[in-house]
Order: C-alpha cells, then sequence, then structure tokens
C-alpha cells in the first residue's frame, strides 16, 4: 500500500474487513455521509450501503447497548467513538453489559464487539476532549484494551481486534492520525496481546504506549548522543499487559521507567508498577519510575496544556538519573 | 407563598387510572391455547411462590424479585411469539420471562440455587437468566439498562434480511421493562432508533404503578406511557396487564406488525405486583385499598372464569394443570438441591471467549 496515512491504514483494516465478513459493521456518530470526524470511514457508505455504514444519533449509552445486542446475536459491530471521552456516557453499556455479560451469562453469549476512537491530548482542545479513557476502563473484567501508534499497527490490530470473539477496546490517538508509512502490499494481522520492542538497548527498559511511544523515540536521539542505550517498549496492550515481553527486557536492564499519558493516580503505569514488583522484583537494581501526565483537567491554554503531559526531555533526565542510580 | 404540597401516601386512599376495556368475549381462542395460556401463568405463579419459601428457609440469596400478579404480561407477549425464534429481553424481575421464554423450570430454579446447572451456570442469580437457546436475552439488574441491548437484537433482524440478503430473518423481539425505567433516557433513545429505522421491536412496559417505592404519577409528568409512543411516530396501546386474552390480542397485532416491517410498538400494560418490589423490601407504602382492588383482579382467576364461561375447560381440568405444575416446581427444586455447585476451578471461565 505504499506511503499511507494512520487514518486511511485504520480505513484499509475496516474496508477488508467489512468485505471479508458481511456481518460486521460500523455505527456511531457521523461515521457514514459524513465519514468519520477524521476521516475513518471515508465513503465507506457508498460501497456497504447505511446500515453497515450506521450513522446513528447523539445517544452514546443507547447506540452502545444496541452494539452489544447486535453482537450477542451474532454480528460483529465496530462502533466509532468520535471522540473517546464521548463513551463515559456510555460506562454502563461498556462495563456492565460489553464486558460483564458473558461471564454473567455462564457464556450464554458472546460479544465480539470494537469500540474504537481517538483519545488523548490533543492540541487544545479542552479537558473534555482530552481524556484517556484506558485507565478509566482498566478494572472492568471481560475487556481488552489495545492502543495503537503507528500506521503499521492500527491496520494490523484493527484487523484482529475485528477478528477477536472479545469486546475490544481499541485507542487511537487524535495527534496521530496524520503520521505516514510504508505498509506491506499483502495483508497481515498483528497480535493483540503482545508487547513491541520498538528499539533494542540495555541500560533501561521504557515501557510506553500510544502517541508517548513517539516521544520516547525523540527522546532516544538525545540519550543515544550521550551514550545511553534504552530499550523501548510499547505496550500496545493495556490489558492484559504482555509479562512475558516485560519479563525478558527487565533481566536485561534491570531498570524501568513507564512513559504514560494518563494520569499518574491509578493510571496505566500504577497497574504496570505493582505487576513488576509482584513478579520482577528481585530482577530491579533501581525502583521503578513513572512519567505520567498531571492529576489535573487538561487545560485549555498550550503552555499549561504542554506542562500537563510529559515531554522528551523529561524522559531524558528520568534516564539519566535511573541508570546512575546505585542501590 | 403556598406551596402546594405534593401528593402523600395516604394508607387508606389511592387512586387509579381508569382501565382500558376491551370485551375479549369476541377473541377466538381454542382449548389448546386456552390451557397452554393458563398453564404458562400458573407455572409463573407457582414457580415465585416457591421461590419466596426457599429464599425464606435460605436456599436462596440476595435480590429476588417476583412477579406475582404481572403474569398476564408475560405469557400474553411471550407465548403469541415463536418460541426458540424470537428474542426476549428482560429485567431483574426475570424469572417468569424466562419460564414464558421456554427455558425449563429446573434450569431458572438451579440459577437461583447458585448450581452449575442453572440458565446462566450459577454466574448470574436472579437477576440475571439467559439462554440462547431460547433466546433469552437475559435479564438486566439496572432499569432500563436492557432497552438499547433488545433493541440491537432487532437491529440484527433487519441488519440480516436487508445486507445479508437471509429472507428467513424474520424474527421480533419482546423488550419488557417496568414504569421507572420508562423516565430513563435509554427508553427515549431507544424508541427513537427504533421508530426511524422500523425495527421489529415490541417495547413493553408493565406499569405495576410503583419504582420500589416511587409511585409512577409522583416520578412522571405523562403517567400514560403508551402515549409517549406518538412523538416517535410510533404505534402505543394501552392494555389491561390482568387480561391474558387482551394482551396476546395486541401483542399479536404488534408481532405482525413488526414481521411485515412495519416497525415498532409501544405496549403499556396495566398491571400489579402482589409482593412487595422484591422479597426484602417491607412494602410500606402502598395502601391496603390499593392492593385489595388489584388482588381482585388476580389474571389467572380471570383466565380460569373465561375459559370455564366459554366451555373450554372445566374446573377439573384447571385442577390437573395446577397439581401437574406444583409437581414440575417442587422437581424443579429437588433438581436444583441435588445439582452440583460450580467448580472452583472454573472461576475465570468465561470472563473470555475461549
Amino acid at each position: 500500500m505504499a506511503e499511507t496515512l494512520f487514518f486511511n491504514a485504520l480505513r484499509a483494516a475496516t474496508d477488508e474487513e467489512m468485505a471479508r465478513d458481511p456481518r460486521v459493521f460500523v455505527l456511531g456518530e457521523d461515521v457514514g455521509h459524513y465519514g468519520g470526524s477524521y476521516k475513518v470511514t471515508k465513503d465507506l457508505y457508498k460501497k456497504y450501503g447505511d446500515l453497515r455504514v450506521l450513522d446513528t444519533p447523539i445517544a452514546e449509552n443507547s447506540f452502545t447497548g444496541l452494539a452489544v445486542g447486535a453482537a450477542m446475536t451474532g454480528l460483529r459491530p465496530i462502533i466509532e467513538g468520535m471522540n473517546m471521552g464521548f463513551l463515559l456516557l456510555a460506562f454502563n453499556q461498556i462495563a456492565n453489559n460489553a464486558g460483564m455479560l458473558r461471564y454473567t451469562s455462564g457464556g450464554n453469549f458472546t460479544i465480539p464487539l470494537v469500540i474504537r476512537g481517538p483519545g488523548g491530548v490533543g492540541r487544545q482542545l479542552g479537558a473534555e476532549h482530552s481524556q484517556r479513557l484506558e485507565a478509566y476502563f482498566q478494572a472492568v473484567p471481560g475487556l481488552k484494551i489495545v492502543a495503537c501508534s503507528t500506521p503499521y499497527n492500527a491496520k494490523g490490530l484493527l484487523k484482529a481486534a475485528i477478528r477477536d470473539e472479545n469486546p475490544v477496546l481499541f485507542f487511537e490517538h487524535v495527534l496521530l492520525y496524520n503520521l505516514k508509512e510504508d505498509l506491506p502490499d499483502h495483508e497481515y494481522l498483528c497480535p493483540l496481546d503482545k508487547a513491541e520492542v520498538v528499539h533494542s538497548g540495555k541500560d533501561v527498559t521504557i515501557l510506553t504506549y500510544s502517541r508517548m511511544r513517539h516521544h520516547c523515540l525523540q527522546a532516544l536521539k538525545t540519550l543515544k548522543k550521550e551514550g545511553y542505550d534504552p530499550e523501548i517498549i510499547d505496550l500496545i496492550s493495556l490489558k492484559p499487559i504482555d509479562m512475558e515481553t516485560i519479563r525478558e527486557s527487565v533481566r536485561k536492564t534491570h531498570r524501568v521507567i513507564i512513559v504514560e499519558e494518563c494520569m499518574k493516580t491509578a493510571g496505566v503505569a500504577a497497574e504496570v508498577m505493582a505487576l513488576i514488583n509482584e513478579q520482577l522484583f528481585d530482577e530491579l537494581d533501581a525502583p521503578v519510575m513513572r512519567l505520567s501526565s498531571q492529576d489535573i483537567p487538561t487545560p485549555y491554554n498550550g503552555k499549561l496544556e504542554h506542562l500537563t503531559i510529559v515531554q522528551p526531555p523529561q524522559i531524558v533526565e528520568a534516564v539519566q538519573k535511573i541508570v546512575e542510580m546505585r542501590i | 407563598m403556598v406551596l402546594r404540597e405534593a401528593p402523600m401516601n395516604d394508607p387508606n386512599t389511592f387512586t387509579e387510572r381508569s382501565l382500558p376495556v376491551i370485551d375479549t368475549s369476541s377473541f377466538h381462542i381454542t382449548r389448546e391455547e386456552g390451557l397452554m395460556l393458563y398453564e404458562d401463568m400458573v407455572l409463573g405463579r407457582l414457580f415465585e411462590d416457591k421461590c419466596a419459601e426457599m429464599y425464606y428457609r435460605g436456599k436462596m440469596f440476595g435480590f429476588v424479585h417476583l412477579y406475582n400478579g404481572q403474569e398476564a404480561v408475560s405469557t400474553g407477549v411471550i407465548r403469541a411469539m415463536r418460541p426458540g425464534e424470537d428474542y426476549v429481553c428482560s429485567t431483574y424481575r426475570d424469572h417468569v420471562h424466562a419460564l414464558s421464554a421456554g427455558v425449563p423450570a429446573r434450569q431458572v430454579m438451579a440459577e437461583l440455587f447458585g448450581k452449575e446447572t442453572g440458565c446462566s451456570k450459577g454466574r448470574g442469580g436472579s437477576m440475571h437468566m439467559f439462554s440462547g437457546t431460547h433466546r433469552l436475552l437475559g435479564g438486566y439488574a439496572f432499569v432500563a439498562e436492557g432497552i438499547p441491548v433488545a433493541t440491537g437484537a432487532a437491529f440484527q433482524s433487519k441488519y440480516r434480511r436487508e445486507t445479508m440478503g437471509d429472507e428467513s430473518a424474520d424474527q421480533v423481539t419482546a423488550c419488557f421493562f417496568g414504569d421507572g425505567a420508562s423516565n430513563n433516557g435509554q427508553f427515549f433513545e431507544c424508541l427513537n432508533m427504533a421508530a426511524l429505522w422500523k425495527l421489529p421491536i415490541l417495547y413493553v412496559v408493565e406499569n405495576n404503578k410503583w419504582a420500589i417505592g416511587m409511585a409512577h404519577d409522583r416520578a412522571t409528568s405523562q403517567p400514560e406511557i403508551y402515549k409517549k409512543a406518538s412523538v416517535f411516530g410510533m404505534v402505543g396501546v394501552e392494555v389491561d396487564g390482568m387480561d391474558v386474552l387482551a394482551v396476546r390480542k395486541v401483542a399479536q397485532e404488534a408481532v405482525a406488525r413488526a414481521r411485515a416491517g412495519e416497525g415498532p410498538t409501544l405496549i403499556e400494560a396495566l398491571t400489579y405486583r402482589f409482593r412487595g418490589h422484591s422479597l426484602a423490601d417491607p412494602d410500606e407504602l402502598r395502601s391496603a385499598p390499593e392492593k385489595d382492588f388489584w388482588l381482585s383482579r388476580d389474571p389467572i382467576k380471570k383466565l380460569a372464569g373465561q375459559l370455564i364461561e366459554r366451555n373450554l375447560a372445566s374446573e377439573e381440568d384447571l385442577k390437573g394443570i395446577d397439581d401437574k405444575i406444583q409437581e414440575l416446581v417442587n422437581e424443579s427444586v429437588k433438581f436444583a438441591e441435588t445439582s452440583p455447585e460450580p467448580d472452583p476451578s472454573e472461576l475465570y471461565r468465561y470472563v473470555f471467549a475461549e
């Protein structure tokens, strides 16, 4: 597919899966005629019709429940959250029904459902449009949570999510839609439960996801010049956490920094730190560090917003600090 | 300034909206149909009576909401549908909907006992009865949350027919909920979508006048719920929910409309629960005269009278059914008691699809 924009990679994944399986359909606000707020479903309604690219009224909890019911009865819905933050209005349907219903029903029903859309802090979008729901949904049983970060993995992960028999929360990032990458011409899938070693190194393991992967790569340029050799791992799967890949890395580096965009309190890093403490404590030569967003509603003001999320120089400092640390 | 006081619950008075009168004497039913309806209602009643007994004997736990008094709604609607093909979606008061949908009494009772042989494998409990085989989409314990799920099942029927060319996809969904749910946003949102897309669904409001302790008249600006259909351009029907023949008639009409692609119907069945909200409810707010008024309109007695009057059944026939069903319910308890508990090694089973 030559050089492909991130949103077009997602569009291609959706298109391919809809062509492959007539049970797959998209629903959400403005996914049809308007083409999706980030053009992920642009013109798909022309190919598949209004029922398979279903423009819904602005009723998040109800159209999410509708998708749960459709999934229980054999269809494979993809919900687009115009902005993932809006899905707070669907929290009940996502948690009680998408997440728990298979268990509560004793296996009577499966819910093959993808809920995807843009999350994260954009550019001065204000607090409500700058949310990171991945932390809010961590505790819900029965959900898989995935964050894509490149055109390549966006396509392969979305295709895998659509084929999965479980509800998958699929996080894109509002600032990554215009990334470009050469994609293979052949079909491929990416596993939903595997972390990706983005850069191999030996000094420290940096665990990250979504847009912060790119901040870490930014920091890597400086760190390399300074002679540091960090390993960067994109978690991809935020639930369950791929402890195999983390274990392998920590056994080599013995130091861990977690870089996340969600808020510090009860964030993804909090859970990963707990898992590392439980399972890999003996491997550690330093306390696990985390760099998270500030525990505040994301401010509109550009300077304050910049201060709210982690910036590459902070990652550089953290690496310098943890590598020098001796305990 | 004098504020008008909100109506209080006077223990000696109650107000009653005039019930819709449908002369059911002209509705043709066969002896077979009549006895089928009677049997299903008796099953609902005796099953729930047994649940109360078992709950007070410490055999079942948690919140248990019984359906006594409302049997004509479950039987009247579900038995007008195709068993095992059409979909049924319920609430936390779901035992009897499950029974009408064909889930064996022993599986429902075993679920209440928390056993592996229960219809939800002991993982659901009283408020979460499910059966894929019987197309029971479940009991939903948060008020109104089942309405979107049922709407999704109805959407699925339309989708299969129109995009997958499946001519056999004419299944209808019945979505049950109470008067309390009719004030929730999901009710209005789903009525809008169902009418907009002409989905094959029956929204069945069982208006039993009380959302736990909240009298319906105190919770809504327009107590006549069926009228709320009109703003969506949907058919709304009011029916005496204590008369199974009347409920069956409106359900049959609604099912025919849905199958014909003419869209949804909102059915408001005026009914009453003969017991408290749940077995944990002291039931102190409903007045004695109100309860007496409704107890005198027992839907099972009413159908029995209709069957005898029409010479479709004798007292002995009905007694025979009562005895047979009592035996079935007793057997369901034995089955539940002797069934195994879920295996602890399967604590995590069903969190994800295997």
